[in-house]
């Protein structure tokens, strides 16, 4: 029983495990040893034993600045967005409706983000959203190719992957806490605040990693929607690698996101934990 | 009937493909944006019935890729290609020479024949990624009918690597109804993007190119590496950026649309924007600039040797070539080939500035590709 038992495991495992091993462990294991390295002569990879590139690091200080500044509040923003949208999805809208709404909010995924961005970049520019205001009399606005475009971007293309966590999360809750809650005395805010937010977080836990994660490496909305003004670490290491071809720099850059993203998720997950903790005690108070 | 296993029918393709060049869609580039910037396209996808015999007899096999720039041929002549030799030609589309040079480099980049510009061809054959051209398999090819420096960068150590493909300038191009006076000069160029032009003008996303111009603001030369003139081009460079529309070498979308109104230019596109929208002019700077030449060549292990050389000695047929041209609009440095245009073309002030002019142009150096500073220049403009 025990053999079977192992060979189950072994046959579970087996090939996630071995897809890991080949196309994220060992690429990951030749990054890292290419970050200690340094560039040939005419680009490329040159062996060294140096952390000449990481001393470098602060050279690109200002795209990890923007990364993390944009990644966070492209998150955040999707977030205020997304979670009134889920909780009409998961709680308020006839049932009838709902499979047609929920289609809809996917729909806008069967076309690729490229073309998508494409589209949104003759709606901020000159002819698209800033004509219609000047229209109205509202000014002079240039949209495209500023920090705001590519927040518009980034929400506009990441809000799905926040919604369905939370929607998710919402439809599951037992709507019998909510009557308890509201048996007890609860006006509607503080069973909202008690008990509906409390129950939905692991929905935005998962959405907000979901979307911080993909945010921390992107790099299409930037470059299309930023005009290449706007520059993410995503952005800079494409320019290592296809432009200056300085790959152990590239290499140490991509080490340091890995980590940077590592750091920023513990943190991130221990504090839900704490939030989560502390809502617990005040339950049992 | 034939045409229904091909992943898109030649018809749509080329259709696709004139959108391209009409410029309604792109740029040189275009996708640089995908990230690896390969927008690749598959032509023809084999064309059974039409495949005649003698593409058997040649036996080239059946297909033939080959990596160049967006908007630089005719589809119709790689059919025409195809239905003679019985080889599909697939296009793979790149945005900088850096990026060819990245994906040979890294290797297994799969293509029989590419097009690399003047100031890189030495670095290939440094880097052993390129071969020698066997000049008995390009019957076509007829050294005496360039012009020296069109065609110099192709022989390195004697030997001959690579054979020209078309030549032209980087200059500026501008949006006329806007300007006070037209431009003649970078110093104008940036000057005029601090005052006027603030919020209206891109440079590419390239360093050969924008931090060339930069220098030449100051006189200096297109191909400096001398540290302290680079460190007066980024001082400039910072400086103008919040007055840039964007930086990025997708400019025609923009140019086009009346977002932005000046932009760093190479000739074929600004003769592309020109012909469609009169109002934007080009010119090339009358304090120097770049003048370039692209070549055909064939990289090393290409998996396909035979059918590479067929299809670079079909290209530079000169009457195959001149319809080249007259699609894409990029002179040609081959004499008979232009012997066969016309010569409104061979007048046009765009493709072929004044001979003063063309003089102050320099030709980009390998080392201007390859110095690490220029690249971090740039990287910290960008960043900025």
């Amino acid at each position: 029983m025990a053999m079977s038992r192992q060979g189950a495991r072994y046959l579970l495992l087996g090939p996630a495990g071995l897809w890991y091993a080949a196309l994220l462990v060992l690429p990951l294991a030749v990054v890292l040893v290419y970050s200690f390295g340094e560039r040939a002569a005419a680009g490329g990879y040159a062996p060294a034993f140096t952390l000449a590139q990481y001393a470098n690091l602060g050279s690109r200080w200002t795209a990890f600045q923007n990364t993390l500044v944009l990644a966070p509040a492209g998150t955040l923003a999707a977030l205020l967005i997304a979670y009134p949208l889920a909780y009409y999805l998961a709680v308020r809208v006839d049932p009838k409706w709902r499979t047609v709404l929920l289609v809809l909010v996917i729909v806008p995924f069967w076309t690729s983000i490229l073309i998508r961005s494409y589209a949104w970049i003759y709606l901020l520019g000159g002819r698209g959203i800033p004509q219609l205001l000047a229209d109205l009399g509202l000014g002079d606005w240039r949209l495209i190719n500023t920090p705001f475009a590519v927040l518009v971007g980034i929400i506009y293309g990441y809000l799905p992957l926040m919604v369905f966590p939370i929607y998710v999360s919402l439809e599951k809750l037992d709507k019998r806490l909510l009557e308890a809650a509201s048996d007890l005395g609860a006006p509607p805010w503080r069973r909202f605040v008690q008990v509906t937010l409390p129950l939905s977080l692991p929905g935005v836990a998962t959405g907000s990693m979901l979307v911080f994660i993909l945010l921390m490496g992107e790099y299409l909305i930037p470059q299309m929607l930023g005009g290449g003004k706007v520059f993410f670490v995503g952005n800079a290491l494409v320019d290592l690698f296809l432009q200056s071809r300085n790959w152990a720099f590239g290499s140490a850059m991509a080490v340091t996101l890995v980590a940077t993203m590592l750091v920023v998720v513990t943190v991130y997950m221990r504090f839900l934990k704490r939030i989560g903790a502390a809502r617990d005690d005040v339950g049992l108070m | 009937m034939q045409d229904d296993k091909a992943p898109i029918t030649r018809q749509k393709f080329i259709e696709e493909l004139l959108r391209y060049r009409k410029g309604s869609v792109t740029r040189r580039h275009f996708l640089g944006v995908t990230g690896l910037g390969t927008a690749m396209a598959v032509m023809g996808g084999g064309l059974p019935l039409l495949s005649p015999r003698r593409a058997f007899a040649q036996g080239i096999g059946d297909q033939v890729v080959l990596a160049t720039w967006p908007n630089y041929h005719d589809p119709a002549n790689f059919d025409a290609f195809a239905a003679e030799t019985g080889a599909a030609v697939q296009v793979n589309v790149f945005g900088s020479n850096e990026e060819m040079l990245a994906k040979l480099q890294a290797g297994g980049s799969g293509w029989d024949v590419f097009v690399p510009t003047n100031y890189t061809i030495t670095t290939y054959v440094e880097a052993d990624l390129i071969e020698p051209l066997d000049l008995s398999k390009l019957p076509n090819y007829d050294a005496a009918s360039f012009e020296a420096r069109f065609a110099d960068a192709g022989t390195v150590d004697g030997k001959l690597y690579a054979v020209p493909k078309n030549w032209g300038t980087t200059g500026m191009a501008w949006d006329s109804s806007k300007a006070k006076a037209p431009f003649t000069s970078w110093k104008e160029f940036f000057d005029v993007t601090r005052t006027d032009f603030s919020g209206r003008t891109m440079v590419h996303d390239y360093q050969l190119t924008t931090i060339g111009n930069a220098l030449k603001y100051f006189g200096y030369s297109f191909n400096s590496v001398d540290p302290a003139e680079l460190a007066d081009a980024e001082k400039l460079l910072i400086e103008i950026k919040p007055h840039l529309f964007a930086i990025s070498s997708d400019y025609q979308p923009a140019m086009r649309n009346g977002d932005a109104w000046l932009t760093m230019c190479w000739t074929g596109e600004g003769k592309q924007m020109n012909r469609d929208i009169p109002e934007i002019l080009f010119a090339v700077g009358k304090d120097g600039g770049e003048i370039w030449s692209d070549y055909y060549a064939i990289p090393k292990n290409a998996p396909h040797r035979d059918a590479a050389y067929a299809l670079i000695n079909y290209l530079i047929d000169p009457a195959v070539n001149a319809r080249e041209a007259a699609a894409h609009g990029f002179p040609v440095a081959d004499a008979r080939v232009n012997a066969l245009l016309p010569p409104e073309v061979l007048s046009d002030p765009i493709l072929y500035p004044a001979a003063e002019l063309l003089n102050a142009q320099e030709f980009g150096a390998a080392v201007t590709l390859t110095d690490p500073n220029r690249a971090e220049v740039m990287a910290r403009f960008k960043s900025a």
